[in-house]
């Protein structure tokens, strides 16, 4: 058998296991709860994982559409990019898969030669969306400062220099900030 | 060679956090999720104890000698004083019905943000001080002394809590963690301990009566600028007063409507709308002086919350009017609604307010004689007096967020609703679990709107964001409608980073678009300068 075809047949208990990985990177009490909560509106962290990984497993077993992999990619990431994350534990679940498939295998079967050549095949495709996580992750680090840096700047200035006060009210602005 | 083999090397690095009792954890302050301390000024402004600077991430938080003690008696004065937090500490089964629905909970993944135990951190030292079991038995019975880590635990934690009593509506017992957190948030004051996204503002107001300390004069020219931005983008004209002495009814909304955009463009749906009705026999004012609706004292103790409070009824005496208009305001209304009544009133010398229009008896305003403004534009448009068309907001696909004080606050549904419906052609909900008494808060309220806890807004703002990424996906939504002004401060940058596309605008602002103004000139753009539909070039 193919490694592809294997690893079709086992898609759904391997997605399972790559959305513990995931999950697991949470504090115990929490990754119960993402694990539980069903709810994609009471568990956006669930659900969004649910759903991106689902895709990106299609992706590495089809395609490898980039577009879709990027925008299948960009909520997960986006996710862990504002919360408690290293950089490298934030996209670390991306290679965890490697793990998850060697142990779908029997011990035979790196004996294949054919699987074995299939198998360094499909870590290069997820080293590739490894690097997207990369790039996605320091987007959103971007976005952020952006975001940190524009804010006040856009609300309260903006409003005052339309209206030609500003001058009559020297950094009332920023002090708040 | 020798050395770890490659394998090896991946086997040491541990993705999962390790796995302790939530006591073992120590408080780790990150960057992003925190705000920074008061300007001492600030606190010495309106006579709060030991101003000084400090900064939540050295070590040393230059804390009075006896802080201990301090901390000790202002939770057994606040036991005394509030049977609400005496039963808040004693009855929780710990049952975790509250657990999951928090916010921060669910955006950060930290199980600190659980309200239950946001409650514990404070409750666990509770049962030290103040039961005998805990007294006894220690952290068997789930006490702890407080120490100077527990106490930076609490601030961190503290002001990771928007006090939007989502987690009080599972509560088979009715527990606010928010009442809780507003405890917590006055002793931290009684040690100088504020952030100053709070500290400032509330000087501010107290000084010059608006968050921002704009003075009467930059207040009043700020709103004559929007008279002209009006007369250009509508050919009318409007006349607002101010300060006018026996008007009927004194107008009272967040500065930030004033001078923050996207707000100011509700504030000019405002002028508009008073400009209209004028003719059949509004007669409303502006007041200089009491400039502000918010109310930060909230956040910072009751009594500065009646401080500021005050000063809006004071403004209401002075001008002998009848009663008071509220414009899009958040937590304005909890103060108004929870507090006010005995806190400043009776507002005996207001009357029960009547709509001069309809005619319609406010009745669930009798007590504080205060109107919000989606009741009273829900009522005009029931009634028939506003001359819309529609048609003007098709460019907009809206969706409506429940902000958390109006909505769990006051039971405010169905009126925006109304209202939205009434003046744009396409409106969705969001799923049923997140609007509604349910909502979902924007992650910014009770002062937590500052620039440097960016990660921890954006955290927060998750569960609301992600729903409506759903709508934005599944019709289209482009815009966010919100009738509180930390939200129009908030949610744009919410939208910026978790749906871009979806923009964000106050009911007022929609209704003024639609109004068919007597004198009109042909309408081409809306408020913000945007060509109206069929309007492209
Ligand atoms: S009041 Fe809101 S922010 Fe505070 S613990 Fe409850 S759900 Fe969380
Ligand atoms: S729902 Fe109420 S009783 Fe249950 S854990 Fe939360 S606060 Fe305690």
């Amino acid at each position: 058998m193919r490694l592809d075809e294997l690893l079709t047949q086992k898609k759904t208990a391997i997605i399972d296991k790559w959305f513990d990985v995931v999950a697991d990177t949470y504090p115990a009490d929490t990754a119960g709860f993402i694990k539980r909560q069903k709810d994609p509106f009471a568990n956006p962290v669930g659900g969004t994982t649910q759903k991106s990984l689902t895709v990106l497993m299609d992706e590495l077993l089809g395609e490898m559409n980039h577009d879709k992999i990027d925008s299948f990619l960009d909520p997960i990431i986006r996710i862990r990019a504002v919360q408690d994350f290293t950089p490298s534990r934030a996209i670390s679940f991306v290679f965890s898969l490697k793990k998850i498939i060697r142990n779908q295998l029997n011990k035979s079967d790196f004996n294949d030669h054919r699987i074995l050549a299939e198998l360094f095949e499909f870590d290069l495709k997820i080293d590739l969306i490894g690097l997207t996580a990369f790039d996605i992750y320091m987007k959103c680090r971007e976005k952020i400062y952006q975001i940190k840096a524009n804010e006040e700047k856009n609300r309260t200035f903006s409003a005052f220099e339309r209206a030609g006060l500003i001058k009559e009210l020297p950094g009332s602005g920023p002090e708040l900030a | 060679m020798s050395g770890p083999k490659p394998n090896e090397l991946i086997e040491k690095i541990d993705y999962n956090p390790p796995q302790k009792g939530w006591m073992d954890v120590p408080v780790k302050i990150r960057k992003g999720m925190y705000c920074y301390a008061s300007n001492p000024k600030s606190v010495e402004y309106v006579h709060l104890p030991h101003a000084r600077p400090w900064n939540p991430l050295e070590e040393d938080w230059k804390l009075p000698d006896n802080w201990k003690e301090i901390v000790h008696n202002a939770f057994r004065e606040r036991l005394d004083r509030f049977r609400s937090f005496k039963v808040f500490m004693d009855i929780c089964v710990r049952c975790g019905a509250c657990a999951d629905k928090c916010h921060f909970f669910i955006g950060t993944g930290d199980p600190k943000n659980m309200p239950v135990l946001r409650a514990e951190l404070l409750r666990s030292v509770y049962r030290n001080d103040f039961t005998t079991a805990g007294k006894i038995l220690g952290k068997v019975a789930g006490a702890r002394e407080l120490t100077l880590d527990v106490l930076k635990e609490w601030w961190y934690y503290f002001f990771q809590c928007t006090e939007c009593r989502r987690c009080s509506v599972f509560c088979p017992y009715g527990i606010d963690t928010a009442e809780i957190t507003i405890m917590a948030r006055e002793i931290f004051n009684l040690l100088g301990l504020n952030i100053d996204w709070i500290a400032t503002p509330v000087a501010n107001c107290y000084r010059t009566g608006n968050h921002l300390g704009i003075q009467p004069h930059a207040f009043k020219e700020m709103i004559e600028f929007f008279v002209d931005d009006i007369e250009e983008k509508t050919g009318v004209k409007v006349e607002p007063s101010f300060n006018k002495k026996g008007a009927d009814i004194l107008f009272v909304t967040p500065s930030g409507d004033v001078f923050a955009d996207p707000g100011t463009y509700t504030a000019m749906g405002y002028l508009m709308l008073f400009h209209y009705l004028k003719e059949q026999g509004l007669n409303v004012t502006w007041s200089t002086y009491a400039s502000e609706g918010g109310n930060f004292g909230f956040f910072t103790s009751h009594e500065m919350m009646k401080r500021l409070n005050s000063k809006m009824y004071a403004e209401a005496k002075r001008l002998g009017v009848k009663w008071i208009l509220g414009g899009e305001c958040g937590h304005m209304w909890r103060v108004i609604n929870q507090y006010m009544d005995t806190m400043n009133g009776p507002a005996d010398f207001l009357e029960e307010p009547i709509s001069p229009i309809t005619g319609t008896k406010f009745t669930n305003a009798k007590s504080t004689k205060m109107v919000h403004l989606s009741e009273f534009t829900a009522d005009l448009i029931y009634h028939n007096k506003l001359k819309l068309d529609k048609s003007r907001n098709d460019n907009l696909i809206v969706t409506y967020h429940d902000s958390c004080n109006p909505a769990r606050g006051m039971g405010l549904f169905d009126e925006p609703r109304y209202v939205i419906n009434s003046v744009c052609n396409h409106f969705h909900d969001m799923p049923r679990n997140t609007i509604r008494e349910q909502t979902f808060c924007c992650g910014s309220g009770s002062g937590l709107n500052a620039g440097e806890d960016t990660e921890l807004r954006l955290c927060g703002g998750l569960p609301r964001a992600n729903a409506v990424k759903h709508v934005h996906e599944k019709f289209g939504v482009n815009m966010l409608a919100t009738i509180c002004a930390i939200d129009r401060a908030a949610l744009p940058p919410l939208m910026d980073y978790w749906v871009p596309g979806v923009g964000v605008t106050g009911l007022t602002e929609m209704v003024a678009n639609a109004l068919i103004m007597p004198g009109e000139a042909e309408r081409t753009t809306n408020l913000r300068g945007e060509p109206l539909p069929g309007m492209e070039e």
